[in-house]
Protein backbone atom coordinates (compact mmCIF):
# COMPACT_ATOMS: atom_id res chain seq x y z
CA UNK A 1 0.00 0.00 0.00
CA UNK A 2 2.81 2.36 0.72
CA UNK A 3 4.58 1.84 -2.48
CA UNK A 4 1.51 3.05 -4.59
CA UNK A 5 0.88 5.76 -2.26
CA UNK A 6 4.49 6.55 -2.79
CA UNK A 7 4.21 5.78 -6.58
CA UNK A 8 1.25 8.20 -7.54
CA UNK A 9 2.64 11.37 -5.24
CA UNK A 10 5.75 10.37 -7.20
CA UNK A 11 4.31 10.58 -10.21
CA UNK A 12 2.99 14.76 -9.68
CA UNK A 13 6.85 14.94 -8.98
CA UNK A 14 7.82 12.93 -12.15
CA UNK A 15 5.33 15.90 -14.47
CA UNK A 16 7.15 18.51 -12.38
CA UNK A 17 10.58 16.85 -12.57
CA UNK A 18 10.54 16.23 -16.07
CA UNK A 19 8.85 19.45 -16.64
CA UNK A 20 11.41 21.47 -14.73
CA UNK A 21 14.08 19.42 -16.27
CA UNK A 22 13.14 20.92 -19.91
CA UNK A 23 14.93 23.77 -19.82
CA UNK A 24 18.17 21.91 -19.51
CA UNK A 25 17.08 18.64 -21.64
CA UNK A 26 15.94 20.53 -24.87
CA UNK A 27 19.16 23.14 -24.73
CA UNK A 28 22.77 22.39 -24.61
CA UNK A 29 24.37 23.39 -21.81
CA UNK A 30 28.10 22.81 -21.38
CA UNK A 31 28.91 21.12 -17.74
CA UNK A 32 31.40 22.91 -16.17
CA UNK A 33 34.39 21.25 -14.54
CA UNK A 34 33.70 22.76 -11.18
CA UNK A 35 31.03 20.39 -9.89
CA UNK A 36 28.98 19.36 -6.82
CA UNK A 37 27.85 16.01 -6.42
CA UNK A 38 24.30 15.65 -5.08
CA UNK A 39 24.00 12.38 -3.50
CA UNK A 40 20.26 11.26 -2.65
CA UNK A 41 19.45 8.12 -0.42
CA UNK A 42 17.83 7.85 3.13
CA UNK A 43 18.44 6.31 6.12
CA UNK A 44 16.35 3.17 6.34
CA UNK A 45 17.97 0.14 4.77
CA UNK A 46 16.99 -3.33 4.34
CA UNK A 47 16.50 -2.02 0.75
CA UNK A 48 18.77 -4.71 -1.36
CA UNK A 49 21.19 -2.85 -3.20
CA UNK A 50 19.79 0.58 -3.69
CA UNK A 51 22.57 2.32 -1.01
CA UNK A 52 25.26 0.08 -2.08
CA UNK A 53 24.54 0.69 -6.02
CA UNK A 54 24.44 4.41 -5.26
CA UNK A 55 27.40 4.39 -3.95
CA UNK A 56 29.32 2.63 -6.28
CA UNK A 57 28.66 4.55 -8.86
CA UNK A 58 29.72 7.85 -7.43
CA UNK A 59 32.77 5.96 -5.65
CA UNK A 60 33.78 5.43 -9.72
CA UNK A 61 32.63 8.70 -11.01
CA UNK A 62 35.06 9.87 -8.23
CA UNK A 63 38.18 7.33 -9.20
CA UNK A 64 37.68 8.79 -13.02
CA UNK A 65 38.15 12.63 -12.20
CA UNK A 66 38.08 13.21 -8.13
CA UNK A 67 35.18 15.06 -7.16
CA UNK A 68 35.57 17.54 -4.56
CA UNK A 69 31.87 18.89 -3.41
CA UNK A 70 29.71 16.66 -1.94
CA UNK A 71 26.39 16.57 -0.49
CA UNK A 72 24.52 13.91 1.01
CA UNK A 73 20.97 13.18 1.68
CA UNK A 74 20.77 10.33 4.14
CA UNK A 75 22.72 8.52 6.48
CA UNK A 76 23.27 4.91 4.47
CA UNK A 77 24.85 6.82 1.52
CA UNK A 78 26.85 9.10 4.39
CA UNK A 79 28.27 6.02 5.64
CA UNK A 80 28.82 4.26 2.53
CA UNK A 81 31.18 7.52 1.52
CA UNK A 82 32.45 8.48 4.60
CA UNK A 83 35.96 6.94 4.50
CA UNK A 84 36.84 8.05 0.99
CA UNK A 85 34.87 10.89 0.39
CA UNK A 86 34.37 12.15 3.91
CA UNK A 87 36.71 15.21 3.17
CA UNK A 88 34.52 16.57 0.28
CA UNK A 89 31.05 16.79 2.59
CA UNK A 90 29.74 19.70 2.77
CA UNK A 91 26.89 18.74 4.27
CA UNK A 92 24.96 15.78 4.92
CA UNK A 93 21.13 15.85 5.85
CA UNK A 94 19.56 12.99 7.85
CA UNK A 95 15.81 11.90 9.12
CA UNK A 96 14.98 10.82 5.84
CA UNK A 97 12.82 8.28 4.67
CA UNK A 98 10.26 7.52 7.56
CA UNK A 99 7.95 9.28 5.62
CA UNK A 100 7.55 10.53 1.96
CA UNK A 101 9.34 13.68 1.51
CA UNK A 102 8.04 16.98 0.99
CA UNK A 103 8.50 19.89 -0.71
CA UNK A 104 9.69 22.22 1.87
CA UNK A 105 12.69 19.28 2.45
CA UNK A 106 13.02 19.89 -1.36
CA UNK A 107 13.64 23.32 -0.67
CA UNK A 108 16.23 22.95 2.43
CA UNK A 109 18.49 20.86 -0.10
CA UNK A 110 18.10 23.25 -3.04
CA UNK A 111 19.21 26.06 -0.61
CA UNK A 112 21.75 24.36 0.79
CA UNK A 113 23.19 22.89 -2.19
CA UNK A 114 22.79 26.90 -3.82
CA UNK A 115 24.73 28.08 -1.15
CA UNK A 116 28.27 26.74 -2.93
CA UNK A 117 29.77 27.67 -5.69
CA UNK A 118 29.78 25.15 -8.29
CA UNK A 119 29.86 25.25 -12.31
CA UNK A 120 27.29 22.09 -12.35
CA UNK A 121 25.40 20.05 -9.70
CA UNK A 122 24.98 16.39 -10.84
CA UNK A 123 22.26 14.87 -8.68
CA UNK A 124 23.08 10.95 -8.31
CA UNK A 125 19.98 9.02 -7.03
CA UNK A 126 18.13 5.68 -7.85
CA UNK A 127 15.67 6.29 -10.96
CA UNK A 128 12.74 3.96 -10.55
CA UNK A 129 12.28 1.76 -13.70
CA UNK A 130 9.85 -0.85 -12.67
CA UNK A 131 8.80 -3.00 -9.38
CA UNK A 132 11.42 -5.03 -9.94
CA UNK A 133 14.43 -2.43 -11.40
CA UNK A 134 15.86 0.34 -10.68
CA UNK A 135 19.60 2.13 -11.82
CA UNK A 136 21.13 4.62 -10.33
CA UNK A 137 21.55 7.88 -12.49
CA UNK A 138 23.20 10.67 -12.47
CA UNK A 139 21.39 13.84 -13.75
CA UNK A 140 23.19 16.85 -14.40
CA UNK A 141 21.89 20.57 -13.66
CA UNK A 142 24.42 23.54 -15.02
CA UNK A 143 24.61 26.17 -12.83
CA UNK A 144 23.47 29.69 -13.54
CA UNK A 145 27.09 30.96 -14.89
CA UNK A 146 27.27 28.13 -16.91
CA UNK A 147 24.13 28.94 -18.09
CA UNK A 148 24.82 32.39 -18.99
CA UNK A 149 28.35 31.28 -20.37
CA UNK A 150 26.06 29.59 -23.30
CA UNK A 151 24.23 30.99 -26.08
CA UNK A 152 21.36 28.89 -25.90
CA UNK A 153 19.68 30.79 -23.24
CA UNK A 154 19.71 33.80 -25.40
CA UNK A 155 17.08 32.55 -27.99
CA UNK A 156 14.44 32.60 -24.69
CA UNK A 157 12.91 36.28 -24.04
CA UNK A 158 13.03 37.98 -20.82
CA UNK A 159 16.06 36.54 -19.63
CA UNK A 160 18.01 38.46 -17.35
CA UNK A 161 20.22 37.16 -14.39
CA UNK A 162 17.49 38.18 -11.73
CA UNK A 163 15.09 36.11 -13.44
CA UNK A 164 17.76 33.26 -13.94
CA UNK A 165 18.44 33.62 -10.56
CA UNK A 166 14.67 32.86 -9.13
CA UNK A 167 14.08 29.97 -11.96
CA UNK A 168 17.17 28.55 -11.03
CA UNK A 169 15.84 28.37 -7.50
CA UNK A 170 12.89 27.10 -7.59
CA UNK A 171 13.48 24.81 -10.75
CA UNK A 172 16.37 23.34 -8.77
CA UNK A 173 13.79 22.67 -5.70
CA UNK A 174 11.62 20.69 -8.22
CA UNK A 175 14.57 18.69 -9.74
CA UNK A 176 15.71 17.73 -6.14
CA UNK A 177 12.07 16.76 -5.12
CA UNK A 178 11.48 14.74 -8.14
CA UNK A 179 14.70 12.88 -7.77
CA UNK A 180 13.93 12.51 -3.81
CA UNK A 181 10.14 11.10 -4.85
CA UNK A 182 11.83 8.36 -7.57
CA UNK A 183 14.45 7.76 -4.73
CA UNK A 184 11.54 6.73 -2.23
CA UNK A 185 9.72 4.56 -5.44
CA UNK A 186 13.51 2.96 -6.03
CA UNK A 187 13.84 2.12 -2.19
CA UNK A 188 10.31 1.09 -1.87
CA UNK A 189 10.25 -1.03 -4.41
CA UNK A 190 13.85 -3.00 -3.80
CA UNK A 191 12.64 -3.21 -0.38
CA UNK A 192 9.40 -5.34 -1.35
CA UNK A 193 11.29 -7.25 -3.46
CA UNK A 194 14.00 -8.04 -0.54
CA UNK A 195 11.43 -8.65 1.79
CA UNK A 196 9.21 -10.93 -0.90
CA UNK A 197 12.73 -12.83 -1.41
CA UNK A 198 13.34 -13.26 2.11
CA UNK A 199 9.83 -14.81 2.98
CA UNK A 200 9.90 -17.27 0.44
CA UNK A 201 13.91 -18.41 1.64
CA UNK A 202 12.35 -18.53 4.95
CA UNK A 203 9.52 -20.79 3.19
CA UNK A 204 11.96 -23.27 1.71
CA UNK A 205 13.75 -23.50 4.65
CA UNK A 206 10.87 -24.26 6.66
CA UNK A 207 9.57 -26.97 4.28
CA UNK A 208 13.13 -28.18 4.46
CA UNK A 209 13.19 -28.32 8.10
CA UNK A 210 9.47 -30.03 8.73
CA UNK A 211 10.84 -32.86 6.32
CA UNK A 212 13.53 -33.48 8.19
CA UNK A 213 11.92 -32.58 11.10
CA UNK A 214 9.05 -35.73 10.04
CA UNK A 215 12.12 -38.36 9.14
CA UNK A 216 13.61 -37.63 12.70
CA UNK A 217 10.45 -38.55 14.51
CA UNK A 218 9.49 -41.31 12.32
CA UNK A 219 13.34 -42.92 12.63
CA UNK A 220 13.35 -42.35 16.66
CA UNK A 221 9.77 -44.38 16.66
CA UNK A 222 11.12 -46.79 14.34
CA UNK A 223 14.24 -47.72 16.46
CA UNK A 224 11.78 -47.66 19.65
CA UNK A 225 9.68 -50.39 18.15
CA UNK A 226 12.57 -52.25 17.00
CA UNK A 227 14.04 -52.17 20.93
CA UNK A 228 10.75 -53.18 21.66
CA UNK A 229 10.02 -56.08 19.41
CA UNK A 230 13.65 -57.17 19.86
CA UNK A 231 13.15 -57.23 23.75
CA UNK A 232 9.68 -58.86 23.78
CA UNK A 233 11.31 -61.41 21.48
CA UNK A 234 14.09 -62.27 23.85
CA UNK A 235 11.82 -62.80 26.57
CA UNK A 236 10.43 -65.66 24.85
CA UNK B 1 -4.03 41.32 -21.00
CA UNK B 2 -1.27 42.03 -23.70
CA UNK B 3 -0.67 39.73 -25.90
CA UNK B 4 3.67 39.41 -26.88
CA UNK B 5 4.50 39.61 -30.34
CA UNK B 6 6.74 37.63 -31.78
CA UNK B 7 10.29 39.46 -31.26
CA UNK B 8 12.33 40.44 -34.71
CA UNK B 9 15.51 37.94 -34.24
CA UNK B 10 17.41 36.74 -37.59
CA UNK B 11 17.86 33.61 -35.72
CA UNK B 12 14.70 33.06 -33.78
CA UNK B 13 13.27 34.06 -37.08
CA UNK B 14 14.91 31.35 -39.14
CA UNK B 15 14.02 28.54 -36.71
CA UNK B 16 10.41 30.08 -36.41
CA UNK B 17 10.34 29.32 -40.15
CA UNK B 18 11.50 25.88 -40.30
CA UNK B 19 9.37 24.94 -37.28
CA UNK B 20 6.22 22.99 -37.29
CA UNK B 21 3.62 24.45 -39.08
CA UNK B 22 1.44 26.94 -36.60
CA UNK B 23 -1.56 24.30 -35.05
CA UNK B 24 -3.92 25.69 -33.26
CA UNK B 25 -2.62 24.18 -30.11
CA UNK B 26 0.26 23.46 -28.15
CA UNK B 27 1.18 20.93 -25.31
CA UNK B 28 1.08 22.53 -21.92
CA UNK B 29 2.60 20.92 -18.67
CA UNK B 30 0.90 22.63 -15.48
CA UNK B 31 1.66 21.21 -12.12
CA UNK B 32 3.00 21.85 -8.33
CA UNK B 33 4.98 19.61 -6.32
CA UNK B 34 1.51 17.79 -5.14
CA UNK B 35 -0.76 17.98 -8.21
CA UNK B 36 -0.43 17.76 -11.67
CA UNK B 37 -3.25 19.10 -13.60
CA UNK B 38 -2.01 19.23 -17.04
CA UNK B 39 0.50 16.73 -18.72
CA UNK B 40 1.69 17.94 -22.16
CA UNK B 41 -2.05 18.75 -23.24
CA UNK B 42 -2.80 20.03 -26.03
CA UNK B 43 -4.34 23.41 -25.46
CA UNK B 44 -5.23 27.01 -27.14
CA UNK B 45 -4.14 29.20 -24.87
CA UNK B 46 -2.75 30.08 -21.42
CA UNK B 47 -2.47 33.52 -19.72
CA UNK B 48 -0.06 34.05 -16.95
CA UNK B 49 0.82 36.15 -14.02
CA UNK B 50 4.51 37.05 -14.40
CA UNK B 51 7.06 39.87 -13.29
CA UNK B 52 7.40 41.17 -16.36
CA UNK B 53 3.40 41.41 -16.77
CA UNK B 54 0.42 39.51 -17.31
CA UNK B 55 0.66 38.00 -20.89
CA UNK B 56 -0.82 35.34 -22.84
CA UNK B 57 0.66 32.64 -25.07
CA UNK B 58 -0.17 31.38 -27.96
CA UNK B 59 1.06 28.15 -30.57
CA UNK B 60 4.44 29.40 -31.84
CA UNK B 61 5.50 32.21 -28.72
CA UNK B 62 8.90 33.19 -28.81
CA UNK B 63 10.65 31.05 -26.49
CA UNK B 64 10.50 32.73 -22.65
CA UNK B 65 11.48 32.17 -19.32
CA UNK B 66 9.14 33.73 -16.51
CA UNK B 67 8.53 33.86 -13.13
CA UNK B 68 5.22 33.80 -11.79
CA UNK B 69 3.53 35.84 -9.27
CA UNK B 70 0.71 35.48 -7.49
CA UNK B 71 -2.20 35.55 -9.79
CA UNK B 72 -4.93 33.73 -11.84
CA UNK B 73 -3.71 31.39 -14.46
CA UNK B 74 -6.27 30.90 -17.02
CA UNK B 75 -6.19 27.65 -19.83
CA UNK B 76 -8.41 27.58 -22.97
CA UNK B 77 -8.60 23.91 -23.66
CA UNK B 78 -8.64 22.47 -27.11
CA UNK B 79 -12.48 22.33 -26.63
CA UNK B 80 -12.67 25.94 -25.67
CA UNK B 81 -13.80 26.16 -21.93
CA UNK B 82 -11.56 28.21 -20.34
CA UNK B 83 -10.19 27.00 -16.39
CA UNK B 84 -8.91 29.40 -13.76
CA UNK B 85 -6.00 28.72 -11.31
CA UNK B 86 -4.91 30.51 -8.92
CA UNK B 87 -1.32 30.32 -8.23
CA UNK B 88 1.33 31.53 -5.61
CA UNK B 89 4.33 31.39 -7.39
CA UNK B 90 6.46 29.46 -9.82
CA UNK B 91 8.10 29.16 -13.19
CA UNK B 92 7.13 29.03 -16.84
CA UNK B 93 8.85 28.32 -19.54
CA UNK B 94 8.15 28.40 -23.19
CA UNK B 95 10.60 26.66 -25.60
CA UNK B 96 11.17 26.97 -29.34
CA UNK B 97 9.12 24.27 -30.20
CA UNK B 98 6.11 25.55 -28.70
CA UNK B 99 5.82 22.92 -25.66
CA UNK B 100 5.25 25.01 -22.05
CA UNK B 101 6.30 23.76 -18.76
CA UNK B 102 4.21 25.84 -16.18
CA UNK B 103 5.64 24.93 -12.47
CA UNK B 104 3.51 26.59 -9.72
CA UNK B 105 4.52 26.08 -5.90
CA UNK B 106 0.91 26.11 -4.74
CA UNK B 107 -2.44 25.94 -7.19
CA UNK B 108 -5.76 25.69 -6.25
CA UNK B 109 -9.21 26.38 -8.22
CA UNK B 110 -10.54 29.91 -8.38
CA UNK B 111 -13.85 28.82 -7.13
CA UNK B 112 -12.61 26.86 -4.37
CA UNK B 113 -11.17 30.42 -2.33
CA UNK B 114 -12.93 31.13 0.41
CA UNK B 115 -13.00 35.17 -0.36
CA UNK B 116 -13.74 35.72 3.58
CA UNK B 117 -11.36 33.40 4.73
CA UNK B 118 -8.73 35.32 2.23
CA UNK B 119 -9.22 38.63 3.59
CA UNK B 120 -9.06 37.67 6.95
CA UNK B 121 -5.69 36.27 5.89
CA UNK B 122 -4.89 39.72 4.54
CA UNK B 123 -5.67 41.66 7.07
CA UNK B 124 -3.50 39.01 10.05
CA UNK B 125 -0.84 39.07 7.04
CA UNK B 126 -0.73 43.10 7.04
CA UNK B 127 -0.28 43.35 10.70
CA UNK B 128 2.25 40.85 10.30
CA UNK B 129 4.36 42.73 7.80
CA UNK B 130 3.84 46.06 10.44
CA UNK B 131 4.96 44.61 13.34
CA UNK B 132 7.44 42.23 11.38
CA UNK B 133 11.48 43.56 12.35
CA UNK B 134 13.83 41.43 10.66
CA UNK B 135 14.69 41.59 7.14
CA UNK B 136 13.79 37.83 6.58
CA UNK B 137 10.23 38.39 8.32
CA UNK B 138 9.33 41.61 6.36
CA UNK B 139 10.34 39.67 3.15
CA UNK B 140 8.26 36.41 4.42
CA UNK B 141 4.97 38.71 5.57
CA UNK B 142 5.64 41.07 1.97
CA UNK B 143 4.92 37.50 0.74
CA UNK B 144 1.98 36.56 2.56
CA UNK B 145 0.55 39.61 1.75
CA UNK B 146 1.27 39.64 -1.66
CA UNK B 147 -0.34 36.09 -2.09
CA UNK B 148 -3.66 36.88 -0.10
CA UNK B 149 -4.02 40.10 -2.06
CA UNK B 150 -3.88 37.85 -5.18
CA UNK B 151 -6.44 35.69 -3.50
CA UNK B 152 -8.62 38.48 -2.42
CA UNK B 153 -9.21 39.86 -5.79
CA UNK B 154 -10.04 36.48 -8.07
CA UNK B 155 -12.66 35.68 -4.50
Amino acid sequence: KNHHRGRSSGINAEYGGTGAESLYTKNEFESGEDKLILAISSDRGLCGGVHSGLGKAIKAAHAEKPITKTIIVGDKAKAILQRTMGDTFLATFNNVGKKPASFTDAINVAEEVLSHEADTVDIVYNKFINVVSYDSTTKPIPGVASIEANDAIYNYDEVDSEVLKCYQEFTLANIVYHSIREQECSEQSARMNAMENATRNAGEMIDKLTLAYNRTRQAVITRELIEIISGANALE
Amino acid sequence: MAFRTIAVRTAALCRRAMATEAGSTFPLTFSSPTSALFNEAAVKQVDIPSTTGHFGILPNHVPTIAILLPGVVSITTEAGDIQKFFVSSGTATIHADSTVQILAEEICDVADIDGNAARAALEASKSKLASASSEADKAAAQIEVDVYEGMVAVA
